[in-house]
Order: C-alpha cells, then structure tokens, then sequence
C-alpha cells in the first residue's frame, strides 16, 4: 500500500514507513532517547530528501517523548524541576546552534560536518557508555554493589555554587553544569537536527551522576521542548516538515515507545546503558563506513527545492 | 493504480494554412511532406491523489494523408514522449580526500526535463540520425544538457553529463520503450506512455514526432497538467502560505497523538 507524501513529494510504501516509527519507538521508549538519530538516517535511506528527513524526524520525536515522558512522569521517574533547569541552558543553545548552522550553510560542505558530527560524538559516547556498562555488569555477575554513585564521593562538579535541590533525582547540585550541559545540547540539537537524547542521557549519568531512571524520563521532558522548537523553524524558514510522514511515524512510533517503556523498566541500568552503547556505536560504525567506503555511485543529482 | 487515461484522437484532422499552423508552438512541420499527425489524450490534467503510485497514459492519435505502400514497408516511426517540467539541476561528484568521500566538484546544467518517459515504434538508431534526434530532444542520450557557471577545463562535463543521464534512469525518472507505440489501425496507433511514482508536479507535455525514412516530417506537443489533489494540495498550500501556524500545528499533533497513546496504553 503507497501514500503520497505531500511536502516530500513521492510515494512511499506505508507498512516501511510504520515498521521504521516502530522500532525507532520502541528503542526510544526503551532507552529514553528520543531516536531522532536513528530515524533520520533511515528516512534519507529510504529516499526521502535530507531536509524533510531532518525537519520530519524532530516532529516525530515530539510525539514519542510526549508520550515516553507522560509514561515516566506517572512512574515518578521524571524530574520536572532539572528538565526545567536544563531546557534554560537548551533553548539558549539552541538559539545559538541555528546561527552556527546558517553559517556552516554558507561555508557549503555542511552535510559532510554534519556527518562528521554524527560519527564523533556517537562513535565517543558510545564507546565510553559500553566500557563502562561492560564493567558494571561484570561487577554485577560478581554480586557486587552497582550502586553508580558512592556515598561521599564527590568530583569537582559538586564543589560549584548555585546550588539547588531536585528532590525526585536525589541530588543537590549546582545549576552551572546542569544549564551548560543544556546548552550544549541545544546547540547539537539545531546543528544535527537531533534531540541530543543519546548524549544528554550519558552526560546526566556520568558528568552529573544523576540516577539512570531519573535521566530517562527527564531527558525526554527536555526532548519535547527541544524538538518542538526545531519542528517550528524547520518549518517556518525551510517549508521542510511532511506531516503526513510525520504523523505515520508517530503512530506506529508511540505504540512501539509504550513497549519499549515496558520492557527498559525490567531492565537493570547497566543493562541498558549497555543496550543504548551498542546501538549509538552501531549508529555510528555505519555512518563512518558511509565516508570511509567508496561509494557505490560517486555522483549524485541535486535538483527541486530540497537540495542543500 | 493503473490510470489508463484513454482518448480518441481527433480522427477529423481539419487541414489549415500551413502558415497558421507554423505560427502555433506546438506544431513544427516539414514542409517536403504531406503527411500530418495528431494525438489526443482524455484529459488535460492528472491529479495525484494520497495513493498515486505511478500510472500509464495511453496516448491515441493518426496519421493524415498515410501512404499505404509506405506504410506496409515501416517507412514511418513515431516517437511519443511524456516530458516533465524543467529544472534546473545540479550534479555533484565525489572525491576521496584524506580517506574519507566528499563532494569535490559540481556542475550545474541549464533546466532540464524534470521527468522524461518515450515510447517509439522501434529503437531510435534505427529511425533517425542522432544528430537529427537531438536536434530536437529526442531520446534519453540525445536530450541535451547544457552546462552552466565554471565548470573547470570543460574535461568532466562529459562524465557529470553521462552520470546525469544514469542516475535518471536509475531512479525511474528518465524511461524508455522502443517498442511501446503500435499502428492499430492503417493510420491509428497509440503509444502508452509511464508516469513514475516520483512524477514531478506542474506543467508536462506531451510530444508526438513523425518519421518517414529517417526524415523528420512533423511534431505536435499537447500539455498535462500533474496536480496534487484535496488534501494533498492543502497541505502544501497550508505548509508554505502559513508556515509558523502549519509547524505549531505539527507540534500541536505530535503533542495530542502522545498524550492520546500514553492514555489509551496507560495499565492502570
């Protein structure tokens, strides 16, 4: 069965296009990323021009983070009040990264940075994540403590002013690296057209020491205000969001989140610290073998209104 | 869907001034000969609706003042082509640089045919010169394709011009049939022609070239019009005439379907 996409403008089959939002979904509900990594790549894989697959992407991360982040917030498992703190440091970033993006634009070459990007920073988080997974879950075989943090141990992030209380993380911290790690994001979040999940949610766990059920569901809180704002001005100055495709993926996409939410509350943390590892390395060994490898067609056509 | 758009000719082919129809566009006629062609199509215009996946036009139409004995020997060929709106495109070439493939030159061409589909009698070497097909854009290698801005040494165009025709045809935009047009008749013939699923909107046309021993006798072009439909043609309307309002909207129903998934899966 085809539908007609009407900003993309081509056919495409809508069982591929429902697969695709479902198991993106289910991954994101499961990790608590919002899979914007995962299914822009696959739409470009599917033909779908590059700027639609990036604007399209970020409006169906909103639906799946709603939804992941309302399933969270019923668990207890959301802090509302560090969301809060980070998306100060977001939106600012954001800001920030769409004047970067612009100015890469002109400099031409922006989707080999953008690649780039991709495949340094999921190649880094996800190598760091698995080493660190790997060795907790050894310790865990080992029935010792996996506790990630220990009582009195602190690093230099928790001798910083500004500090505040977030009760439901358990945590008493400054807001300086909590807003700048917000920032950060923001600006990857526009530059890569990602919700940045895949490297807020090791950041939480590693930089802040933040519980990693907690991060989850906090992590999707800020994706929703995140990816809402990119769908907004990808729309308003690129005319570039389907939403059609976006609505398709939606559906099959919070069907498959609410499993996925399921299945990652049986999970133990490092398990899925290590799950979320495997699939950001894998993410990035495909797109490093895509500019590494010769390609099967060197050359590529540009024309319509969706070329860079 | 198969969109058979079916058509009778216009059989009654009222014979004008020469110079009246030299004026018209869409008419180019060789004066040497006394044969004339026409086509016709049902309808003007075809409409993309939310399960479009492609369709085939069928094409009718005759040749006036046919000579038999001619005819009988295969003097005459007609080549009928679907040409899409033209835009212009650029093609761009990867190199390796320190080990990893970028885009290292790019040439623009001149608008070319968004989308091409022919149908011929028989393969185009066997009805004409090249040099007289593409004289007047007919076939997949003879459409002409003209580069523009720097384009270096001149070396490449060829290749850029090569890959340009390749990746056309590979993604189903550029098509042919050598064998898709059939006479039905002493003088009636219909050629189907393709419209691929990734058809480009706006003005098409549609062409008919009369061949008789290799010498070009007449062309005739009449438009289509591929159109989006009811919602589809709302949506793109609604997508860049009010953008900000369409990307809140977009939000606003990305918003609703995952508080409404969250609802209904909710266990408790």
């Amino acid at each position: 069965m085809t539908i007609y996409l009407p900003i993309a403008e081509l056919s495409v089959n809508v069982f591929v296009i429902l697969g695709m939002g479902a198991a993106v979904g289910f991954l994101s509900g499961m990790f608590g990323v919002g899979g914007g990594f995962l299914i822009t790549p696959l739409l470009i894989f599917y033909n779908i021009p590059p700027a639609v697959a990036v604007a399209t992407g970020a409006n169906q991360v909103v639906a799946s983070s709603v939804s992941g982040a309302l399933a969270h917030f019923r668990r207890g498992t959301l802090d509302i009040k560090l969301g809060l703190v980070l998306l100060v440091g977001g939106l600012a970033g954001a800001t920030v990264g769409i004047q970067i993006f612009t100015m890469l634009r002109r400099l031409g070459q922006l989707d080999l940075i953008i690649s780039l990007l991709y495949v340094v920073f999921l190649g880094l988080v996800g190598s760091l994540m698995l080493w660190e997974s790997v060795k907790a879950l050894r310790r865990a075989a080992r029935n010792q403590s996996v506790s990630m943090r220990k009582p009195g141990q602190h690093n230099w992030v928790h001798r910083l002013p500004f500090k505040m209380r977030f009760k439901r993380s358990k945590l008493y911290l400054s807001v300086i690296p909590v807003i700048l790690l917000g920032f950060a994001i923001g600006i990857l979040t526009s530059v890569m057209g990602v919700g940045g999940g895949f490297i807020m949610v090791p950041a939480m766990i590693y930089l802040l020491r933040i519980p990693t059920n907690v991060v989850i569901g906090t992590s999707l809180f800020q994706i929703i205000f995140v990816t809402a704002f990119t769908t907004i001005v990808q729309a308003a100055t690129n005319f570039s969001v389907d939403i059609v495709l976006a609505w398709l993926l939606m559906i099959a996409g919070v069907i498959g989140a609410q499993y996925g939410v399921r299945v990652g509350q049986k999970m133990r943390g490092e398990q899925l610290r290590a799950g979320l590892a495997v699939l950001v390395l894998a993410v990035a060994i495909r797109l490093g073998l895509g500019l590494v490898l010769p390609p099967d067609e060197v050359y590529s056509v540009v024309s319509g209104s969706f070329g860079f | 869907m198969r969109a058979a758009v079916f058509s009778f000719a216009a059989l009654l082919f009222v014979s004008l001034p020469a110079s009246a129809q030299l004026a018209d566009p869409t008419i180019t006629i060789n004066e040497k000969f006394s044969e004339r062609i026409d086509i016709g199509i049902s309808t003007n215009e075809i409409a993309i609706s939310s399960d479009f996946s492609g369709a085939d036009i069928t094409v009718f139409g005759a040749i006036d003042g046919v000579d038999e004995l001619l005819l009988a020997t295969f003097a005459y060929d007609i080549v009928v082509s679907l040409e899409g709106p033209r835009i212009s495109t650029t093609v761009r070439r990867k190199e390796r640089v320190g080990g990893i493939w970028i885009n290292r030159h790019s040439i623009r061409f001149e608008p070319i045919p968004a989308s091409y589909s022919m149908s011929s009698t028989r393969p185009l070497d066997g009805i004409a010169t090249t040099m007289e097909l593409a004289s007047r854009d007919i076939g997949i290698n003879n459409i002409r394709l003209v580069p523009t801005g720097g384009i270096g040494d001149g070396s490449r165009v060829s290749d850029f011009r090569e890959a340009l025709r390749r990746i056309k045809q590979t993604s189903g935009l550029y098509q042919r049939d050598p064998t898709g047009v059939r006479f039905i008749s002493k003088s009636l013939f219909r050629a189907s022609v393709r419209l691929p699923a990734n058809i480009p909107v706006g003005q098409h046309k549609v062409r008919a070239v009369l061949y008789k021993n290799s010498q070009f006798v007449m062309e005739r072009e009449i438009p289509l019009r591929v159109v989006k439909t009811g919602l589809e043609q709302f949506i793109f309307n609604f997508a860049h005439g009010y953008a900000l309002a369409y990307g809140i909207f977009a939000v606003f129903l990305a918003a609703v379907t995952g508080w409404l998934s969250s609802v209904i899966f909710r266990k408790d």
